[in-house]
């Protein structure tokens, strides 16, 4: 066996604590015991491959899922994935999923008062190409009331997913929309000490990807953890 | 380092949405060799609650002990189409079931093979982050030379161990209590 790197520790205070009080779902599922820090062995190097036979190209447009044009505002979503060293992350699987413009998730639990739109599922995902590249093109997401607390409402946000290359690459995050005066607010936003970790999770408005007379453009850059540079001892 | 990883965000209650077309609950797919083992249990909270709305997720090697990875370069023979990736969602009272088989040896830290075992992640509404833990098997004689178990506490060892369940042969239990009495053992694993 050849030594292999193992994957880098997050920067202090840019990850979440489980423990979280203003997020009250946390409260009875945060575990109570201290973790046990685990050395990346092959099987934290390693994980799930998944190649172009998995994926669906169509998928990465979620506009085009059903008969007819879903309500709302249609937007293209579109970044990289990189490394922390800024190196792109190729072939790597993306899953998406979010509420439909009024706010509405196509699930049996939610029951927020919001119409559903039988034109809109909510789910997509692609592979990054050799740039670490994805876009996906989908309607913005609504706004909704949650119970969290008195008046609660979560900002506007697509769910993502990703695996990179290892298991210890695995990451769920959630992109955020600038300016939306709920962003503030949310305690599953404002999870994480450090102030520029959080609002890397916005997305930027992006002339760029934007289609004229179409759609507008917002980038999201997703940064899954680097490689260490000395091997660990197998 | 010029970038730093972008912070986790919780799968919230509605993950299935995205995610449920990826679910596999044979971890290994029909081409895979070795015996056969269902692995189920439940996912409770502090309160011993069930949590209905979690998701786990298993990456393992085959029988010989290699994982279906690049950068596994391991001299052992790997079947085509195995994958050793499995994504489970708990149903509304907790509950999980996934049939596998048994992984092989792997390497370990310093020369020596880790026990058989299955990496996990869990995932959950109220968990901004994912866990880590284990899965291992009972009866297996590598499991006290295991590097990893050798990190936890001999009383607490037992929650990443599977059971035997009386009276069927290919059948384990492992549960993932997320908080309290009984607390599984997670690992930090960065992120």
């Amino acid at each position: 066996m050849t030594k292999l790197a193992g994957y880098r520790r997050p920067y202090p205070g840019t990850q979440p604590n489980y423990l979280l009080p203003s997020y009250v779902s946390s409260m009875k599922r945060a575990p109570a015991k201290p973790l046990i820090y685990l050395p990346h062995t092959l099987s934290e190097a390693t994980g799930p491959v998944f190649g172009k036979e998995s994926v669906d190209v169509k998928a990465s447009d979620l506009t085009r899922q059903h008969s007819g044009a879903p309500l709302g505002e249609r937007i293209v979503v579109s970044g990289r994935v990189l490394d922390e060293d800024g190196r792109p992350v190729p072939s790597t699987l993306v899953e998406i999923w979010q509420a439909n413009a009024a706010g509405r998730y196509l699930h049996s639990r939610d029951q927020h008062n919001a119409p559903v739109d039988p034109n809109f599922t909510g789910c997509g995902h692609a592979l990054t190409d050799s740039e670490g590249r994805y876009r996906f093109v989908t309607i913005r997401p609504g706004e909704y009331p949650w119970g969290n607390h008195h008046n609660a409402w979560r900002p506007a946000h697509i769910h993502f997913s990703l695996f990179g290359p290892a298991f210890a690459t695995r990451l769920v995050t959630q992109m955020y929309f600038p300016g939306d005066p709920l962003i503030p607010f949310d305690p599953i936003f404002n999870c994480t000490a450090d102030e520029k970790a959080r609002d890397r999770l916005i997305s930027l408005f992006d002339w760029e990807s934007t289609i004229p007379s179409e759609a507008l453009g917002y980038r999201f850059d997703i940064v899954l953890s680097g490689r260490e540079a000395t091997p660990m001892e197998t | 380092m010029i970038l730093r990883a972008t912070t986790s965000q919780t799968v919230g209650p509605f993950f299935s949405i995205g995610l449920s077309r990826l679910k596999r609950d044979d971890l290994v797919g029909a081409g895979a060799i070795g015996e056969r083992v269902t692995i189920a249990g439940r996912m409770l909270d502090g309160d011993g609650e069930p949590v209905p709305d979690g998701l786990i997720e298993t990456w393992q090697a085959n029988a010989q002990g290699r994982y279906a990875h690049p950068e596994d370069d391991q001299i052992k023979s790997l079947e085509r189409g195995f994958m050793g990736f499995g994504r489970i969602m708990t149903d509304d009272n907790g509950g999980f079931r996934f049939t596998t088989i048994k992984p092989g040896p792997v390497p370990g830290p310093g020369g020596k093979t880790q026990a058989p075992h299955i990496a996990v992640s869990v995932f959950a509404r109220g968990l901004e982050k994912r866990l880590v833990t284990r899965i291992y098997f009972p009866d297996e004689p590598a499991n006290s030379r295991d590097f990893v178990l050798g990190l936890v506490e001999s009383a607490r060892r037992k929650t990443l161990i599977a059971k035997k369940v009386a009276g069927e042969s290919a059948a384990l239990e492992w549960n993932v209590i997320l908080q309290g009495p009984g607390e599984t053992v997670f690992f930090d694993c960065g992120l």
